[in-house]
């Protein structure tokens, strides 16, 4: 299955290539090649154990990945051009008038999020539990606090464009605690939510980093029908109003494909298919990986899928 | 009122205490404090003599005493819990439950003024009341002994209480203050008021040279570094003799009121301002000093916590996965608790110099750390008034148990023996009434609408 012509027409912002994690002896991710395009939602989905949370860890920086290349776009940089020419130096990015290419395996951890501005969310939720709601929406905008601070200096000594920073900060904060529905509780302590809640304010905590891309580990995981309908007005709302991509894990094939534009499956680290939502529930290799049917059965099945 | 008197009618009465059950717990316990203690006070030898000499009636307070302990225990426990019964079938029963706050939390909001005059008068308050002759052991072994473990605890409490990095060692940088001010005095000449700020640059460049390899590790591996790190400025201290004076020991000038000696000579400050010359007068100085020095600390540290770097620390005891994937540079970010937690120790340090005179390794041992430790642990991770209230009752009780020579018929040695022993049960007992500290609230740093505070159960203590 190739990539290029399953492609929706918008351009690509994130490019994976021939991704390859092993651990020890156990291949995790097995030579994987999928893009994601600028203003799309992409989906990963695949059995437990397929590798999935192993793709977002190298995308994110928590892992190395053993082989392969993993390319972001910002702006309207030509991206082939630009990928071989960051590769052949030794930057972990590169920038022109048009626009930047970032090598996300290059960088170190922190600076996926500060600048390549990839943000992402986990399947364990990892709020600050003892601080409130707004300020684990002003940790999510430390870089820019800090050096509106002077890198401490200057709010130290109570300069005026730290304080007018600060109040813009809270701004953007009660901006998000409204658009997830927690402003009424913007001071209570985060570990005091409920789960469902907590699954949104760790969505909105990653979009005040102002991300080009926001990967999300499961965000439905644990919610009620009507709290994943409430996700997938918001994960819209993230993509249309705010033109941040999305990639997201989700094993809630009601989120999956009533949201995805587009959709890449992997099944023991392979990807076994990628394209339209359509496309992939009609896909037999999909349909046998869920279901778990044998090579000999695949035939009948495809032909009781495609009856 | 109306209101409230009828809730009272329709509230649930809590149930009385089971005393037949408290008695039989008490004398459980009565009897095991026995089978514990029978061999370990009950008997005794004497002057080498192979005779066994029976302390009945030792034995017999001590097992009393377990029994009387046990039994306000559970009594208390008993009323606890059919109170909280009580509010649970009021709620069931759809009755606002009264907003009960034990004394202790009924004057939280007044001890930060409170103490802070307290701190501030303290001198003065003595001075005018005992005197200057018989107040100068107060301010000297109290209030500045006191001022001292409350400034450590601000500043250990910048690398632990808000960082969440668990550090035994800190007193290195305590070490690394007071030697900087000694050595710089004797090969330079230097004021203390010149070492001052060098003593506080040489400790946080320390706290960064310690930070870097063990920004790795965490919780007990991070520990166990930092214990060594502080025996390894302690073992240097020892044995370069030919720089430090090894266990023999540095001298350190003693502090001067700007360039004028505290002496009874005519050049000395009491002749200078035509005072009578007594030693409280160096005393209350210092005191100012060290007082002046641990508000700086305050200050900076209460204004660092609004700042982003201080959200970052905590962010950083919650949760450093998350904090990486929010761009937060974690290296730095603790690199910095270290380095700003270290200078207030090092301003310390310099201090302690300037007050002893004279300074041996002897005085930075592993024991300081442990109880500057327990000062921010017990004071509540993060609270400054916690600290405050910790450093009084763990280092002026401690204190005061000198004074307690009347006690020395009835438990049978120097009271001053029984230091470590009283600040152990006192931190056991501590951790089962108030296991998150004194002050176990933490304030948020911003907020929209109102400031709530942030039950302790929900903060983190960090993982390193």
């Amino acid at each position: 299955m190739s990539t290029a012509d399953m492609m929706t027409s918008n351009a690509p912002l994130l490019q994976v290539e021939n991704l390859t994690m092993r651990f020890g002896g156990l291949v995790a991710v097995n030579s994987l090649s999928f893009q994601a395009a600028k203003g799309d939602i992409t989906a990963l989905i695949g059995p437990n154990g397929a590798g999935k949370t192993t793709v977002f860890n190298c995308i994110t920086g928590f892992y190395k990945p053993t082989e392969g290349r993993i390319g972001l776009r910002h702006g309207e940089a030509d991206f082939e051009t630009g990928l071989n020419a960051v590769t052949a130096s030794d930057k972990a990015s590169i920038s022109t008038e048009k626009g930047s290419i970032y090598l996300l395996e290059r960088l170190p951890d922190f600076r996926i999020s500060k600048d390549a501005r990839v943000a992402r969310t986990f399947q364990n939720i990892r709020l600050f539990s003892g601080m409130t709601l707004v300020e684990n929406l002003m940790v999510a905008q430390h870089n820019p606090l800090m050096v509106a601070s002077n890198f401490t200096f200057g709010g130290l000594l109570g300069f005026s464009r730290y304080r007018e920073a600060e109040k813009a900060a809270k701004e953007k904060a009660s901006f998000w605690l409204n658009k997830v529905g927690l402003y009424d509780r913007a001071d209570n302590p985060a570990g005091d939510l409920p789960y469902g809640d907590q699954r949104r304010l760790e969505i909105a905590r990653a979009m005040c980093t102002d991300p080009v891309l926001l990967c999300l580990d499961e965000p439905a995981a644990g919610l009620n029908p009507r709290e994943s309908l409430l996700l997938n007005g918001l994960l819209r709302s993230i993509r249309d109003d705010h033109g941040t991509s999305l990639l997201l894990i989700e094993h809630d094939m009601s989120v999956v494909m009533e949201v995805s534009d587009h959709i890449v499956v992997l099944d023991y680290g392979t990807k076994i298919a990628d394209g339209t939502p359509k496309q992939i529930q009609t896909d037999p290799k999909v349909i046998a990986a869920y279901l778990g049917v044998d090579d000999e059965e695949l035939e009948k099945v495809e032909a009781e899928v495609s009856a | 009122m109306s209101a409230s008197s009828s809730e009272m009618m329709t509230a649930n009465v809590p149930k009385g205490v089971n005393w037949s059950y408290a008695f039989k717990e008490a004398f459980t316990t009565a009897v095991i404090a026995l089978a514990l203690l029978c061999l370990l006070l009950g008997v005794t030898t004497e002057g080498g003599q192979n005779i066994l000499i029976f302390k009945p009636a030792r034995l017999a307070f001590a097992v009393f005493l377990a029994f009387v302990v046990r039994f306000l225990v559970v009594v208390q426990k008993e009323r606890k819990a059919a109170r909280l019964e009580a509010e649970r079938l009021d709620a069931v029963a759809g009755i606002q439950p009264k907003k009960r706050r034990n004394w202790f939390e009924r004057a939280e909001p007044y001890l930060q003024p409170v103490l802070f005059f307290l701190m501030a008068f303290f001198p003065i308050v003595l001075v005018t009341t005992l005197g200057g002759q018989a107040s100068t052991k107060w301010v000297d072994n109290y209030g500045i002994v006191i001022m001292i473990y409350i400034m450590l605890g601000w500043g250990l409490n910048i690398v632990v209480g808000l960082a969440g990095l668990l550090d035994l060692g800190y007193v290195a940088f305590y070490a690394i203050g007071s030697y900087t001010y000694a050595l710089l005095a004797q090969y330079y000449g230097f004021s203390f008021w010149m070492a001052l700020p060098v003593a506080g640059v040489m400790a946080a460049l320390w706290g960064i040279m310690l930070g870097f390899p063990v920004l790795r590790l965490r919780g007990d591996y991070l520990a166990v570094v930092t214990l060594a790190f502080g025996e390894i400025i302690r073992s240097v201290a020892v044995n370069w003799k030919d720089f430090t004076g090894g266990s023999a020991g540095i001298s350190a000038p003693k502090i001067t009121f700007f360039g004028i000696p505290f002496n009874a000579s005519d050049e000395g400050f009491a002749a200078k301002f035509g005072l009578e010359f007594l030693p409280i007068h160096r005393s209350i100085f210092l005191y100012y000093i060290i007082f002046g020095l641990a508000i700086l600390t305050a200050v900076v540290t209460l204004k660092l916590k609004k700042l982003p770097i201080g959200r970052a620390w905590e962010a950083l005891r919650e949760d450093e996965i998350a904090c990486k994937s929010l761009g937060l540079n974690t290296r730095n970010t603790k690199l910095t608790a270290f380095a700003i937690g270290a200078m207030f120790g090092g301003f310390a340090g310099a201090f302690f110099g300037a007050r002893q005179g004279f300074l041996t390794p002897e005085s930075f041992s592993f024991e300081e750390s442990v109880l500057i430790l327990a000062t921010v642990v017990f004071g509540g991770m993060g609270s400054l008034v916690g600290v405050v209230l910790a450093a009084i009752v763990l280092n002026g009780g401690s204190e005061l148990l000198r004074e307690a020579t009347f006690l020395e018929p009835y438990i049978g040695s120097d009271p001053n023996r029984y230091r470590l022993f009283v600040v152990g049960v006192g931190m056991v007992v501590m951790m089962l009434w108030k296991p998150r500290g004194l002050i176990s609230t933490r304030t948020p740093t911003v907020f929209l609408n109102e400031r709530k505070a942030v039950s302790g159960s929900l903060v983190k203590e960090g993982h390193g």
